[in-house]
């Protein structure tokens, strides 16, 4: 439908630009489009320089590569953190997942990314010697492993594990099991299987 | 086509790829329906109840129904995850690559049971103890037979005559091997040792708790992996994605910095 539009007129040109973003079709951009033709200007301009300026004032933490708007990110800057933990996370909002819970009170690593064979992913694609560097460089005796719970984030963290367990820092993997509030009858294998291995003293 | 609209199959989960916000287009491999791409709905949400059934090189039974585009899954039971493939890095690492073949080599729909056969029993060998290098190139052989690119190993591909017990040339864009004379001048070709040949013809006919039983040293495993590697790259038009990556863990494997427990199942590659 959209691609009959010829992209002229300002109209036009925000529906296709709208229409390049996850999750919102050509419908959705058009309802986004003439919400904003009625909108205050002071509102549509306070987005307009939202939207800028997350481009040009965030950057990657230059310890963590957390997403940050200076050379530290929140977590590196805040001083009551232990130092002696890293959790190793695949991307930014796993971070925001973790932080929610306030019960970490470590370092985080992002390596944006996880190492996928098929798709061409390699250690060299993702920020794994980012990590060995700073693992070697630092005092930390922990590092706890929360990639994903899918094929790629397991083999990534049993790459990892090979990887620091000879540095002799103590690797720990996030427990894997049932997810709170669901049926065990609908539970996978797999899930089962770490579940029982992993249960605890109750 | 007069299918019904609810359908069941057995299938090995090959690929996915996201879609939207939390659905997955899976592309399932079937004994009887061949290559089948399917969307399942809701599946990276951590409650989804279908997820852990249909994660990568997970051997499940899954229900469909027909939909307009794609077909959508609605159901799944895992019949063998792989558990013990999967808690291993290289393993896991060689399952892939296997997965990515079948993909590359099967088109949509055509139904082909002994290649189905051929990855669940290739899958079940690599848990098995055992020469995983040497499985590797008995899959590979046997997936170009299925796939309808038999290479020729007993006479030359140009003059027909009988290969003689010397070294031969083989060609990939030939298809097969030629007798030294008609090798000669050709570009795209490599030489091929005896031992290699009589081993390739070994893997193309013997079953494989045969094949299992051969000794290979370093250097004749090098040059068959690579014949076939060249051959199967000729084929396709394209590098082979985890090819990479599994020549990276066998560099660190082969400097030992991974450590040793996960090159146990390689010991007798030499």
């Amino acid at each position: 439908m959209n691609e009959t539009v010829p992209a002229t007129g300002a109209v036009n040109r925000l529906i296709q630009e709208l229409n390049k973003l996850p999750g919102i079709g050509p419908k959705s951009a058009q309802r986004l489009t003439y919400y904003l033709l009625r909108a205050p200007e002071e509102q549509v301009r306070l987005l307009a320089e939202a939207m800028l300026s997350v481009k040009q004032t965030t950057r990657l933490c230059s310890v963590c590569f957390n997403v940050t708007d200076s050379d530290l990110c929140f977590v590196c800057r805040g001083d009551r953190r232990n130092h002696s933990k890293i959790c190793v996370v695949e991307q930014p909002q796993d971070i925001l997942a973790l932080e929610h819970t306030r019960i970490y009170d470590g370092l985080y690593h992002v390596l944006h990314g996880a190492l996928s064979p098929t798709e061409g992913i390699g250690t060299g694609d993702i920020k794994i010697n980012e990590l060995l560097l700073r693992l070697r460089n630092g005092s930390v005796d922990e590092v706890i492993l929360a990639t994903n719970t899918n094929l790629e984030g397991e083999q990534t963290a049993m790459y990892l594990s090979k990887q620091i367990s000879p540095l002799g820092i103590k690797v720990t993997r996030l427990a894997r099991g049932l997810p709170f509030g669901t049926e065990l009858e609908y539970a996978d294998d797999v899930t089962l299987t770490r579940a029982i291995e992993g249960r605890q003293e109750f | 086509m007069s299918n019904p609209r609810n359908y069941q199959t057995e299938a090995i989960i090959i690929k996915k790829t996201k879609l939207g916000e939390a659905d997955r287009i899976l592309t399932l491999f079937t004994p009887h329906l061949g290559k089948i791409q399917a969307v399942a709905k809701g599946v990276r949400r951590p409650k989804s109840k279908l997820a852990g059934h249909l994660e990568l090189l997970t051997h499940s039974l899954v229900s469909l129904a027909r939909g307009h585009n794609l077909d959508v899954i609605t159901g799944s039971q895992t019949i063998n995850g792989f558990l013990l493939l999967k808690s291993d890095l290289w393993l896991t690492s060689c399952a892939l690559y296997l997965a990515e073949l079948v993909n590359q080599f099967t088109a949509d729909h055509q139904e082909n049971y002994s290649l189905f056969q051929l990855l669940l029993a290739t899958m079940q060998r690599l848990e098995q103890p055992g020469n995983n290098e040497l499985l590797l190139r008995y899959f590979e052989v046997h997936l170009l037979s299925e796939a309808g690119y038999r290479p020729q190993l007993h006479q030359c591909v140009v003059c027909h005559t009988t290969l003689q017990p010397m070294t031969n040339t083989f060609s990939s864009s030939a298809g097969g091997v030629l007798c030294p004379e008609c090798g000669e001048d050709q570009s795209m070709a490599s030489p091929l040792s005896v031992n290699a040949l009589k081993v390739l013809r070994l893997l193309q006919s013997d079953d494989y708790p045969t094949v299992s039983r051969l000794k290979i040293d370093s250097s004749l495993a090098r040059e068959l992996d690579e014949v076939l590697r060249d051959y199967l790259r000729y084929l396709l038009e394209r590098e082979i994605k985890s090819v990479a990556w599994l020549d990276t863990l066998r560099k660190q494997m082969r400097e030992k910095t991974l450590l040793p427990e996960l090159s146990t199942a390689r010991e007798d590659t030499g």
